[in-house]
């Protein structure tokens, strides 16, 4: 009970850290971000880098500012023209367990800096990298792969989808080309 | 057979007489310059049209939304795909058999900047030359026989957040063609190319300065509000007028013995209205140009101060009908704009006849016939942090682009359209050139009232002298398809549910229909083969505003994926998948 109680006090800790200096912790690390499971004399039953759990998640994920913040951000930056409260719009959905481009914290870094080149914009020169991870921590509640005590419990227009920490969790696949011709179009 | 060729014979002949080789070909995307999309060919007829059978199909290699008209010229088929944008000539002695295949290669990121799924509405042809645009914002000219490249020219720049999707029109020796893009702030234009060579003869844009406007001494409009210096600046706040959108991405209309061309334009940037308080002109109404110079004659605007992206984009049909018994016929345009009304307008002054409710209208309580103003309802006027609930109809319209048709036999408005109301809640807004710049939060869903009984579309026959619906037909998704109508008193349309229909002109009944492969969101034609025989076409391959919870795989779980849409289509993806196949049909 105690040891509960304790672990509950720490994870409460993490979840209302505030760091102001968040660049520190966002070295680029996304130049090694892949976009493929398939990686080349590889021997089999080697988790590929990209997915690996990093300083990155723990950082921002577990802090309830972080993924506030992100969720402005996402308002602000018009991404929620495109992809909707996570529902999709122009852009893909966010809220369901298919990734075009990757659903580690490094790759959706890397699809926000770098641009994605069926339409995503790259938003590298407009956003800090602090800010970039924010929104990264955000888009990842969209689906509930951030844990639930620091995801939002509300949102911030009526017309929406239940709040991030009601957001059932789901299993990241990777998705099919988005290409418009038909030999690569349903899923 | 013995009984066909009869028909053949005694037909033919008299649908030439009525107005030359338009008749046979389909050679825009809106049929003919009066955008009636009325064809004098009659070898089907609603005795007959049940015996209508597949020809030949083709798959078009694309599977987003088909909202293209497919364009005949003589022996040939030119259709347009969605993004990429692949152009075919197809050999109609053949099958359609494929002459050739032009691919412009728009930028892929194009992808990002299109509000309303990848589409295309078609090319156009003239004088052995095709014209078509790329998402991307580029309008070439090809030889119309063997599709060699003859010019390209890049008129967009994708980065501010055009796009093109019109179909282009040629009037003489110019292309008229317009960008797309409100929804990202895009400044609205129109322009047009030489023919032969691409270069700008004029250009206009539908905010800024009256010399930016093309607004000279000419411009003679109707209402007193209309008239005044660079009304393009000064019904907007400073500088506004450069993100404010009314592009022209809709339909151009022509009378060649006014010569005058008609064309709406689109909505006021952004959504969110309270960052754009004025008339923002010229956005969501109606032009009407000369097209040599580009000069401005009359303009009248549907929706002053567009509060809820309605949009003046419909086409207008020109032809001329006697709207009060004895008083002889009219020179007047038909318009069934998005905010619901259904104008009649003089189209040699602008001034409004008669604008007419076709759809439960709750936002605005009708014109004023003086002022020309559409009076809007306090109570629905929407306000940053509060949700303003039932208001109708919704943002695509009581009609949006989906074009309608005129019979002169019959004298009614065929109109495809949807019957959608709304939630609305404003939301702040951060321009960011290349993103969506909208500022509001929406969700629609079939109006509550009427039809109240959860479907979401129509096709409605419009008596449009007497003022009201002659006959209706509900559908259960928006008829997000446009409409033919022919000398065999037939109407064609398409559903989203992926039937294709053939109605009574006069009566409405159903006298045939055809499941296709996907849902219908493009524009039926008719013409008349080589061999001498009518043939109707259409595209099947759902998408578009409404069907991109298929072609963009949007979950049903957000009401606020597609700007609202995918709130009011949460079913769709239980009707049709996506697709991309066009059917040519005959009789049997």
């Amino acid at each position: 009970m105690l040891a509960c109680l304790y672990g509950l006090t720490l994870a409460g800790c993490k979840r209302e850290e505030r760091d102001f200096h968040g660049d520190a912790a966002s070295a680029d690390t996304t130049a090694s971000v892949q976009l493929t499971e398939l990686v080349p004399g590889l021997p089999p039953s080697i988790e590929p880098s990209a997915s690996a759990a990093g300083p990155v998640r723990a950082d921002f994920e577990k802090v309830a500012f972080h993924l506030s913040e992100g969720q402005r951000l996402y308002e602000q930056f018009n991404c929620v023209g495109c992809h909707a409260n996570g529902g999709g719009d122009i852009g893909p959905p966010l809220m369901d367990d298919v990734w075009l481009y990757g659903a580690s914290p490094e790759q959706i870094y890397a699809s926000l800096a770098q641009g994605r080149p069926n339409g995503m914009p790259a938003y590298g020169r407009k956003l800090s990298r602090q800010q970039t991870w924010q929104l990264v921590a955000y888009v990842r509640s969209m689906s509930g792969l951030t844990p639930k005590d620091a995801a939002p419990a509300r949102n911030d227009f009526t017309q929406s989808v239940p709040p991030p920490n009601s957001t059932p969790a789901t299993n990241p696949v990777s998705g099919p080309n988005p290409s418009p011709t038909a030999e690569h179009g349903s899923r | 057979m013995a009984t066909w060729v009869l028909l053949v014979l005694t037909c033919v002949p008299a649908a030439f007489a009525q107005s030359g080789p338009v008749q046979k070909n389909w050679p825009m995307a809106s049929g003919n310059y009066e955008n009636s999309r009325y064809s004098a060919l009659d070898q089907i007829t609603s005795d007959n049209v049940k015996n209508l059978r597949v020809a030949w199909t083709f798959g078009t290699g694309v599977n987003r939304g088909h909202e293209e008209a497919p364009v005949v010229v003589g022996s040939t088929m030119y259709l347009v795909t969605p993004y990429p944008n692949f152009l075919y000539a197809l050999d109609l002695s053949q099958s359609g058999a494929i002459k050739w295949k032009f691919e412009p290669k728009p930028l892929a990121a194009a992808q990002g900047e299109a509000c309303c799924d990848y589409v295309n509405r078609g090319v156009a042809v003239a004088d052995g030359r095709v014209f078509m645009n790329t998402l991307d914002g580029r309008t070439i000219a090809l030889d119309a026989d063997s599709g060699k490249l003859l010019w390209d020219r890049r008129l967009c720049d994708i980065n501010v957040g055009e796009t093109m999707t019109m179909a282009p029109l040629v009037i003489g020796d110019k292309v008229l063609v317009g960008n797309a893009g409100s929804q990202f702030g895009a400044r609205g234009w129109i322009q047009a190319l030489d023919a032969k060579s691409g270069t700008t003869a004029w250009k206009a844009f539908s905010t800024g300065s009256d010399a930016d406007c093309l607004i000279g001494p000419s411009f003679k409009p109707y209402y007193a509000q209309d008239r005044g210096h660079d009304l393009g600046i000064s019904t907007w706040p400073i500088d506004q007028w450069k993100i404010g959108g009314g592009t022209v991405w809709g339909w151009v209309s022509y009378d060649p013995d006014l010569d005058l061309l008609f064309y709406g334009t689109g909505d006021p940037a952004s959504w969110n209205a309270d960052v754009r308080p004025g008339d923002n002109k010229w956005c969501s109404g109606i032009f009407a140009r000369r097209p040599s110079t580009g000069e401005a004659v009359w303009f009248y605007q549907y929706t002053a101060h567009d509060l809820y992206g309605h949009d003046g984009i419909n086409e207008s049909i020109v032809t001329d009908i006697e709207l009060k018994p004895g008083e002889g016929k009219r020179k007047v345009l038909l318009h069934a704009d998005r905010n619901g009304h259904l104008y009649v307008l003089d189209r040699q002054s602008g001034e409004v006849l008669s604008a007419t409710p076709f759809v439960r209208v709750t936002a605005t309580t009708g014109v004023d016939l003086k002022t020309g103003y559409l009076q809007f309802v306090a109570d629905k006027k929407p306000q940053l942090g509060k949700t303003v609930r039932d208001i109708a109809p919704a943002a695509p319209g009581g009609k949006d682009w989906q074009p309608s048709a005129f019979s002169p036999r019959t004298g009614l408005m065929y109109l495809p359209h949807q019957t959608l109301s709304m939630d609305f809640e404003e939301a702040p807004v951060n321009y960011i050139a290349g993103t969506p710049y909208i500022g509001a939060h929406a969700k629609f869903y079939a109006d509550p009232v009427d039809p109240g009984d959860g479907s979401r579309g129509r096709f409605t026959a419009w008596d449009p002298a007497a003022q009201k619906a002659a006959w209706t037909i509900k559908e259960r998704f928006p008829v997000w398809c446009g409409t033919v109508v022919t000398a065999g008193d037939v109407v064609f349309y398409g559903t989203m549910d992926r039937w294709f229909k053939a109605v009574d002109a006069k009566t409405g009944r159903e006298l045939w229909k055809f499941q296709v492969d996907s849902g219908i969101v493009s524009q039926p034609i008719t013409y008349l083969a080589p061999d001498g025989k009518q043939y109707v076409a259409v595209v099947a391959g759902v998408g578009g505003w409404p069907g991109k919870i298929v072609s963009n795989d949007l979950k049903p779980e957000d009401p606020g994926s597609a700007h609202g849409f995918g709130n009011a289509m949460k079913d769709l993806p239980n009707y049709t998948a996506k697709g991309g196949t066009l059917y040519v049909f005959c009789l049997q």
